[in-house]
């Protein structure tokens, strides 16, 4: 077999706040090959965010591994870690507060190659935003337009192809489409996927869009007060959900279809705090199944089936 | 039932926005009725007007720049256009509410929650300040939040139960209409699932006319029992939400159904809708949907489609279901 594109190893990330430690990231691990997508799916405050940016390492983790291409990257230092970066990009989730308001488009694109010193001359660079632009559906008389002229849809595209502009083999995307209006929002996830099976860029999805994300991934990490709660190819997971947490999250999506609803499983109460979270599986406070055990020891993150792992006592 | 008179009815209704450089127009030529007990999608995407027709039935729309041009809107039968300032103050609340989309900038952080519903009562019903806090501690308890927190601030409360503290404001003088801009779009989906039931709990309870506008076809599917789908300021398409989601005919509505990912159907290739929508202060000749639309022909830049009903319920505005236009609709998901 060969080795995981990106390697991620009992990561963790604590915030120090005044009323306690804040565990955002607890003891995360997966891995991804080359080309694929992994989804990661879950609520505000489950820490689907703060890995992203761990992975790239916008937040310094606090402890665990990031292997990329087999190099762990928590161990570079500034100029090792600019090189790294070169082929991880991020995509954000707001278009209207990720692009600097007094840069044009062409700037704005060429300002990662020029940091990066792609090109010698100016000339040269200009053709590339130019030929950006084109892949990314921006038309060239926009060239010149700040951001403040364009619609939302426009400006993530800027922001894939400010991401796309160092051809880089790895993409955080953080809920690149949430902001967005369906229809355009449709148009974005096909040039994403396009885009992927064009130039093989391996994508990290985070969403909290359930329908979204089982469109676009291959694999489905569903994470829950920073735990990860379940982890399977995006089939498995919907065909055969196993954490209560997951068939909940499912069932609660909205589907735009008067047949084949399913029977709504409703949560009670609302997602507790992760600062100095108890002993214990974080979600046994909501859910129906809770026993003895669950809230005395934090369930293992183990295989149940290929491919298929599961934090839940249920099936322990 | 069709002799009942609608508790609310919007007929020909024109906003516009006049600033200095250009006239906006925003809604344009929109009708509707809401029965009793009945509860209307508005859906459409951001720019349509959904929110502005919800803000000229409330008389909130912010003049100027904002004008109601023409129309009508009958609260059961009686047309509020004409009333003063004075006369909506009263109905507001009482008569019609409204539950806006941010439940974090909704509420007065420096009053509690209890006080905050205990003022609409007040306001509207000669009560003594206890009986409108019991009154308001009842309203908590409707919405699912337990009445001892009444002396609570918002601040301590999560996103979730802001949201049922509003809908519990909007609700405290049983209002006869209920208008909710976005209500659960703020929410997480476990959470939105929550105050959607306990909205549709409550609608059979107290039997509201209800606007929900959403541009979430999955929320209008759960709780909706008729559709309007507004493009840049026309209903460009109405129905029953069976007929609206088993058999839509407008361009447009097929776009919006094309553009959501099918849980069932995973490897399809989404299908959006081409461009982007049109500026409402130059709106394109003929069908506004025009030059978005995989099916338009030369005749659809000319001619502005009229209503066209395809059941005494079902509505819908273009030129391919108009005789002698020539317009074909074929090869795509329109039956």
């Amino acid at each position: 077999m060969s080795q995981p594109l990106l390697e991620v190893k009992n990561l963790v990330k604590y915030f120090k706040t005044k009323s306690g430690m804040l565990h955002a990231v607890d003891d995360i691990s997966f891995s991804i090959d080359e080309g694929k997508t992994l989804g990661i799916v879950g609520e505000s405050g489950c820490g689907k965010s703060t890995t992203g940016r761990c992975i790239l390492r916008l937040h310094e983790p606090t402890s665990g591994q990031v292997l990329f291409n087999g190099q762990d990257i928590t161990k570079l230092n500034q100029n090792e870690l600019r090189e790294v970066r070169k082929d991880m990009q991020i995509v954000f989730q707001d278009p209207y507060a990720s692009l600097n308001p007094r840069k044009t488009v062409s700037e704005l694109i060429g300002e990662p190659m020029r940091l990066h010193g792609m090109f010698s001359s100016r000339l040269e660079r200009d053709a590339k935003v130019l030929r950006l632009m084109d892949i990314v559906g921006l038309a060239p008389r926009f060239v010149n337009s700040y951001p403040h002229e364009l619609d939302g849809g426009r400006r993530q595209r800027i922001g894939i192809a400010r991401a796309l502009a160092l051809n880089p083999k790895f993409i955080v995307c953080d809920e690149p489409v949430s902001a967005l209006d369906v229809s355009i929002q449709a148009q974005i996830l096909n040039l994403l996927k396009e885009l992927q099976n064009e130039f093989g860029i391996t994508y990290i999805f985070i969403t909290h869009d359930l329908s979204v994300v089982n469109y676009f991934s291959d694999d489905i990490l569903v994470m829950y007060l920073g735990k990860m709660m379940e982890l399977a190819p995006s089939e498995t997971l919907f065909a055969n959900p196993m954490h209560p947490y997951t068939k909940a999250l499912l069932s609660a999506i909205p589907i735009p279809s008067l047949h084949n609803r399913p029977e709504r499983i409703l949560l009670r109460g609302e997602i507790t705090s992760p600062i100095n979270p108890p002993a214990g599986c974080r979600f046994a406070p909501r859910c129906d199944y809770c026993k003895d055990i669950c809230t005395k020891v934090t369930p293992d993150f183990h295989k149940v089936d290929t491919d298929h792992y599961v934090a839940c006592h249920l099936y322990s | 039932m069709a002799h009942e008179i609608p508790e609310l009815k919007v007929e020909n209704l024109v906003v516009e926005y006049v600033t200095e450089d250009a006239v906006v127009h925003a809604v344009n030529d929109v009708s509707f009725e809401v029965p009793k007990g009945s509860t209307m999608g508005l859906v459409g995407e951001t720019g349509a007007g959904k929110t502005t027709t919800a803000l000229s039935i409330m008389k909130l729309l912010p003049d100027p720049p904002a004008k109601l041009v023409s129309g009508k809107i009958e609260f059961a039968g009686e047309d509020i256009v004409p009333y003063s300032e004075k006369q909506m103050d009263a109905l507001r609340g009482s008569t019609v509410s409204m539950v806006f989309q941010d439940p974090m900038t909704s509420l007065n952080p420096v009053l509690t929650v209890g006080d905050q519903i205990a003022e609409v009562i007040r306001r509207h019903q000669r009560v003594s300040k206890l009986e409108a806090r019991t009154k308001a501690k009842e309203m908590l308890e409707l919405v699912g939040i337990s009445g001892d927190r009444a002396g609570e601030y918002p601040h301590q409360f999560s996103g979730g139960m802001k949201q049922r503290v509003i809908i519990a404001i909007a609700l405290a003088c049983n209002p006869k209409i209920l208008i909710a801009d976005e209500p659960t779009t703020a929410l997480d989906v476990t959470i939105q699932a929550q105050v959607l039931s306990m909205m549709r709990d409550i609608k059979q309870k107290f039997d509201t006319a209800m606007i929900l506008i959403t541009h979430d076809l999955g929320v209008v599917a759960d709780i909706c029992d008729t559709v309007a789908i507004m493009y840049a300021g026309r209903i460009i398409e109405y129905g029953k939400i069976e007929e609206i989601f088993d058999d839509f005919k407008h361009p447009y509505t097929e776009g919006l159904f094309g553009s959501l990912p099918n849980l069932q159907k995973r490897h399809e290739k989404l299908k959006p809708i081409k461009g982007l929508m049109p500026d409402p202060s130059d709106l394109p000749t003929g069908c506004y949907f025009h030059p978005r639309c995989k099916y338009a022909t030369a005749e659809c830049a000319k001619r502005q489609p009229k209503k066209t009903y395809l059941s005494d319920t079902h509505y819908v505005e273009c030129l391919a279901y108009e005789e002698g236009t020539g317009v074909k609709i074929e090869g795509g998901d329109i039956k």
